[in-house]
């Protein structure tokens, strides 16, 4: 092992120095789920930095930016990690960015200092992974800093007794404790607390034991998928929402691409979260209109675009900053600070932990023009990463 | 507490049914073909996306997108039996039937994936079927009444098919003796290609009235293919009273651990399948061969 990370070094510094200042190619390892179950996100990822490479062209200054793509799959530590180091050492990239779930980030963390390769995530949304390395940086999210808004709506809207239910893994559990800690502080009482196994299709019964403990509002955080949908459907088909409980959840729960087959029935759900589609804004406009250019469909956008969009431009701002040269504390200390407008509304990169800052929206379902969407009622402004916060 | 065990015998129940009715075309095909078809899951997403379609796309009603659902995966599955599984029934060995039919699988899952996308695709159901039921002492979803109503009827008019009619006495003949019923008069080949089709025809019906609690995407295919193998292994294969006995056990276990103990996941259901497998070795109601 050690010899193959001394490798990796040896290769980093000996490109670091060989490398020409002028008219050069400067490549971009992007690690995403291209194929498989989540295939839509890493589609999403593409989309993004397309659109970017739209607006922005594929140089900054002389240098040529070119991004390569490697295949993630699914929640696959070991796999992520050798595309990392094929990435670093046979394609050279100055940069890795991308990572749909939390395992696969932490497996190619330990390999960024000694490499000296700055990594942007751009999913991955456990709190822990930028405390990894110093040269992590995400644009994404993180489950406390949505699921922090979502525990204060409950209190505004009146809810006493809440009943939690999450996905048995990592944010599902970080949910878990964002919403309770955040919800018992402001004088609230959960009920009852159920995690479920990610596996699960049935939910019926789960929806019978929070019916019997008397909640009036239901917090849940599922990854966005197959689930999602069966959760949503057996909370409206037991009767929960006819007989007044209230659903509230992080947007994961209602992405755009889940709400037509959610339905009509799916109107009223509420949730909190950084980025709707629908959000209203000069820049989110053209964000889309770029999007579908670069051969996304209207109706398979997520939040995942957006995030890699946001990295792109860090990637970008490293290069200018570093001058193509390998230079990743240089890269760093540029976006370190760095505010700029992003589709999803006014944002920085916070110089303490490297997560971005931004607004966190609480949305409700409606059906507007024949089409489901989440309109946004009420903005969180500059939600920091409450996991990381220090207080 | 008497309303909540009710409560859960009927999620249960429900569950159970969607089970069996998935199945039961695995069970026919394991036992009485000597088939293990791991493509079957395939199947039944077929019928699930043929389903959709025909409700989104198509404009037609509920029952007649079933019925569409079932016809059509029977023909696009009748050239790969022609083709290929016809060179595996009963001879060959298990593992040139578990490649064989494992690889058909990953084709269809690929083909789905680059055709219909990743996403999840619903078959909306008709108002009758949609939206709560009041029972009383609880609700319900009208869909799992209809799905309860469906599993026992598939389970009746099966048992009929096969104890009751020539086709029936006929195919136990064939599977019991090839030769000796090949040599009587009876075509086996005809018989085991209808038994083919409605092995598959079971599961695309399965895959669409089940499509609440299993939904449609592309890795339906596999990701419950152990879920129905073992309701067969519990129940014994090819025996239509051990499908439904194993159905209903699995269904409670599964739904009673999540009931009571969510964060156990799927270990009642396990717990429940090692032991009647530890008891009968060869399912509840399951023949030695």
């Amino acid at each position: 092992m050690s010899l193959r990370f001394g490798l990796v070094g040896a290769v980093a510094i000996a490109t670091a120095w060989m490398s020409p200042a002028q008219c050069d190619t400067i490549k971009v390892g992007i690690i995403g789920t291209m194929s498989g179950p989540y295939a839509l996100f890493g589609q999403n990822f593409k989309h993004g930095i397309d659109a970017w490479v739209a607006k922005r062209g594929s140089k900054v200054g002389d240098h040529q930016i070119e991004f390569v793509y490697r295949d993630e799959e699914s929640p696959n530590p070991a796999k992520s990690k050798s595309l990392a180091q094929e990435l670093i050492v046979k394609e050279k990239v100055q940069y890795i960015a991308g990572l749909y779930f939390t395992p696969d980030a932490l497996a190619v963390a330990p390999l960024l200092e000694e490499a000296k390769v700055p990594m942007i995530v751009m999913n991955a949304a456990t709190s822990a992974i930028v405390e990894k390395s110093p040269y992590i940086v995400r644009t994404s999210f993180t489950m406390w800093q949505n699921t922090v808004p979502a525990a204060k709506v409950a209190k505004a809207r009146a809810a006493k007794k809440v009943a939690i239910a999450v996905s048995d893994y990592g944010p599902g559990i970080d949910a878990e404790a964002a919403f309770k800690k955040t919800f018992e502080a402001d004088g609230g009482t959960i009920v009852q607390s159920i995690r479920m196994p990610l596996n699960t299709t049935d939910f019926g019964p789960i929806m019978q034991r929070i019916k019997d403990s008397g909640a009036d509002m239901i917090f849940t955080f599922l990854p966005a998928g197959p689930p999602t949908l069966g959760f949503v459907k057996a909370y409206i088909d037991n009767g929960l929402k006819a007989s007044g409980v209230k659903l509230l959840s992080t947007g994961d729960v209602v992405t755009e691409p889940d709400l037509p087959t959610i339905g009509d029935s799916g109107v009223g759900i509420l949730s909190t979260y950084h980025y709707a589609v629908s959000h209203e804004s000069p820049e989110n406009k053209a964000f889309l209109a770029d999007l579908i250019k670069a051969g996304a469909k209207p109706d398979d956008i997520t939040m995942a675009s957006v995030a890699a969009y946001d990295g792109a431009r860090l990637i970008y701002k490293m290069v200018e900053a570093t001058n193509g040269q390998k230079d990743p504390d240089k890269a760093l200390a540029a976006v370190k600070g760095m505010t700029w407008v992003s589709p999803r509304g006014p944002v920085s990169i916070d110089p303490d932990t490297r997560h971005i800052r931004q607004n966190v929206y609480l949305r409700e379902v409606v059906k507007q023009d024949g089409k489901l969407l989440n309109k946004e009622l009420q903005t969180f402004d500059a939600q920091p990463d409450w996991g990381l916060a220090k207080n | 507490m008497a309303w909540t065990g009710l409560s859960i015998g009927l999620d249960a129940f429900s569950y159970g049914m969607v089970l069996f009715i998935i199945s039961i075309g695995l069970s026919i095909m394991m036992g009485l073909m000597r088939v293990v078809n791991l493509a079957h899951g395939a199947f039944a997403m077929i019928g699930g996306y043929l389903a959709s379609f025909a409700l989104k796309n198509a404009g037609v009603g509920y029952p007649l997108a079933i019925v569409l659902a079932v016809l059509g995966t029977i023909a696009i599955a009748f050239p790969l039996e022609f083709l290929l599984y016809r060179r595996i029934y009963r001879k060959s060995d298990e593992l040139t039937q578990i490649l064989l039919t494992i690889g058909i699988a990953f084709v269809i899952i690929g083909v789905a994936n680059y055709i219909l996308g990743p996403t999840t695709k619903s078959i909306p159901l008709p108002a009758l079927l949609s939206g709560p039921v009041d029972l009383g002492f609880r609700m319900i979803p009208a869909h799992r009444i209809f799905v309860m109503i469906c599993g026992v009827c598939t389970a009746g008019l099966l048992w009929l098919l096969i104890d009751r009619t020539e086709f029936g006495i006929r195919l136990r003949a064939a599977v019991d003796n090839g030769d000796m019923a090949e040599s009587l008069g009876i075509k086996t080949q005809i018989l085991f290609s209808a038994t083919f089709a409605l092995a598959v025809g079971l599961a695309a019906f399965g895959g669409v009235v089940g499509a609440e609690l299993l939904p449609v995407e592309p890795f339906y295919a596999l990701r419950y293919m152990v879920t129905f193998l073992v309701v067969v292994s519990v129940g014994g294969a090819g025996s239509i009273p051990g499908a439904v006995a194993a159905s209903i056990l699995l269904g409670l276990a599964d739904t009673t651990g999540k009931y009571l103990a969510p964060e156990y996941g799927e270990f009642f259901f396990y717990l429940a399948v090692i032991l009647v497998v530890f008891l009968f070795p060869n399912g509840l109601l399951g023949r030695r061969h």
